[in-house]
């Protein structure tokens, strides 16, 4: 038996998506053969064979997969898919993207955010926007899933030495059904939402673009954590939308996460409430996020902020 | 050209589920069931882009049991010409949910499929993606901005870092993030207008597609209780049992 890890990464860097997501295939148990697909990805791939518990490095450097376009990478998945009786993938935009289509192509159900390994084929993941766990089992010839990286450790980054193989891959890499256009990566010095210690999120109550970089930054960066927001101000147009914490957005589990002006809705609170500490600043003390919050602090954010900052 | 859009009948979203005693599942009697909110997403794009021009019938398919008409009634009132309900009372997974979509696709001659990126009951975010790839289509996921061009169709996509947009040939299938528009309300006349609007019938069996599969629930438990927390008065207070009692800062 063999694992196949479709590995995150932008040509440059391996992301640490990909490092909880061998933990998750270690859990599975066989060969774990990780899959660097872009363009120009050499550098990635050494970085891949380098992580403990990696057997093998494929390598596949076209043009085609420069975007990780699903429709040109799917091919490239399935036509490597004989050899593996697992194909996984971290739960990110890019595997919650790859991942189906390959199933599909191999004629497989597949599942998604998988929180836990039970054995081979029994895994665990949440539905009802986390409200259930559902035990499930897939007996599929294929075992395709994504993983939840914040519910597996980072699998060492360094102590491997993988080999690594290049794919070659023919002239028809480009299925011809799509083409990349162009991306707007936010810029941002603080740590990615999903991997960071400490997240501070704002919600509504914030009023402002303008209030998130008075109050909510300044903590943020005294606590070197990352940003992030309910829907209503993505929605409002405070911050952009990649900070959105919850259902649709991102899944964090930090050691602390700091709600400020959060009501703490059903779809927010299935993105963070498996954070170690919670802490909540509210004016309302019935607010639903009192009822997962490990410190309460009922009280006017605009002022609980810049002292919390200053004491810090 | 013809808009395909796939809704499903699910919990409503304000709803807490709780998990049933005996763990086979979570209790669904007496719930409010209501049109995915991603997929209200995609029926009002759809009727934008008819508003717009650019579709000239809009097909609306659920796949469910007989109720899901009322979904489907619900997608005709926002503007959807026509309906199709798949009627069946089995717990229906993405693959053969997305194989009933592919043969309706092609029957119609779709070429734009609209679904929501994710049904906010299983939350698998799958069947969009293998409904292109059995269509041997592109795909779009999490989409947040639409445009049709001549034969081309350009999606900007949510993705993790930011947005990233790609151009798709027709027919492409496209599976809606919330950002894409703000559905409207339906107004009293669009509910009586659609109460005459044709809605055929079928079974998955019409479709050549069995829904059984190789995945099975073993049970659903709820997810563990967090410990009750504590109110601190101060902001000295939280400081003080962050550094010391919770070791987090």
């Amino acid at each position: 038996m063999a694992i196949l890890v479709y590995a995150e990464h932008d040509n440059k860097e391996l992301k640490k998506a990909t490092l909880n997501t061998v933990t998750a295939a270690s859990k599975i148990g066989g060969d774990i053969v990780v899959l660097v697909a872009g363009f120009g990805c050499e550098g990635v791939a050494e970085q891949a064979a380098k992580v403990a518990g990696v057997s093998k490095v494929l390598c596949a450097s076209n043009p085609a997969f420069e975007h990780q376009l699903a429709e040109n990478v799917a091919k490239l998945v399935v036509s490597l898919a004989g050899d593996y009786s697992h194909i996984i993938a971290p739960a990110t935009t890019t595997g919650k993207n790859l991942l189906p289509r390959v199933a599909a192509l191999l004629d497989v159900n597949m599942l998604t955010d998988v929180i836990a390994v039970i054995d081979a084929e029994t895994f665990e993941r949440p539905i009802y926007a986390g409200n259930a766990i559902a035990t499930v089992k897939n007996t599929e010839s294929k075992k395709v899933i994504t993983v939840r990286t914040t519910a597996f450790d980072a699998a060492p980054a360094e102590g491997g030495a993988a080999s690594i193989e290049q794919v070659s891959v023919g002239e028809d890499a480009d299925a011809g059904k799509s083409k990349f256009v162009r991306e707007e990566l936010a810029k941002s010095d603080r740590p990615e939402l999903t991997a960071a210690e400490i997240v501070v999120s704002g919600g509504r109550a914030l009023g402002s673009g303008e209030n998130f970089t008075k109050y909510i930054e300044p903590l943020a960066d005294k606590l070197g954590a990352a940003m992030g927001a309910s829907r209503a101000a993505v929605d409002a147009g405070y911050v952009p939308n990649d900070l959105q914490v919850g259902q649709t957005g991102k899944i964090v589990a930090p050691n602390l996460y700091i709600a400020a002006g959060i009501s703490g809705a059903i779809q927010h609170l299935a993105g963070m409430k498996d954070s170690k500490v919670i802490v909540a600043i509210n004016n309302d003390p019935e607010a639903p996020i009192s009822q997962v919050a490990d410190y309460f602090l009922e009280g006017d954010i605009f002022t609980v902020l810049p002292e919390l900052t200053s004491k810090l | 050209m013809k808009a395909l859009v796939a809704v499903k009948r699910v919990v409503d979203y304000n709803v807490k589920v709780r998990v049933k005693a005996d763990n086979t599942g979570v209790d669904l009697t007496n719930v409010k069931m209501s049109i995915n909110p991603f997929d209200e997403i995609a029926v009002e794009e759809a009727v934008r882009l008819k508003e717009a021009g650019v579709v000239s019938e809009i097909v609306v398919v659920s796949i469910g049991p007989k109720e899901a008409q009322e979904q489907i009634r619900g997608a005709m009132a926002l503007g959807a010409d026509r309906g199709i309900l798949v009627e069946t009372t089995d717990t229906v997974y993405p693959l053969q949910v997305a194989k009933i979509l592919k043969a309706i696709a092609q029957a119609e001659g779709a070429d734009i499929i609209l679904l929501g990126k994710q049904a906010i009951d299983d939350d698998s975010n799958q069947t969009g993606q293998m409904l292109a790839a059995l269509l041997d289509v592109g795909q779009a996921t999490f989409a947040s901005q639409v445009k049709v061009d001549g034969g081309s169709v350009y999606v900007t996509r949510e993705i993790d870092g930011g947005l990233q947009t790609v151009q798709l040939s027709l027919p492409a299938v496209i599976t809606t993030d919330l950002r894409l528009n703000e559905p409207r309300y339906a107004k009293l006349p669009n509910i009586m207008k659609a109460k005459k609007k044709p809605l055929e019938e079928k079974k998955p069996e019409d479709y050549g597609v069995s829904t059984a599969t190789n995945i099975q629930i073993v049970k659903v438990t709820p997810p563990a209780e967090r410990k009750a927390g504590v109110k601190v008065k101060s902001v000295d207070e939280l400081v003080d049992k962050l550094r010391n009692e919770a070791k987090v800062i």
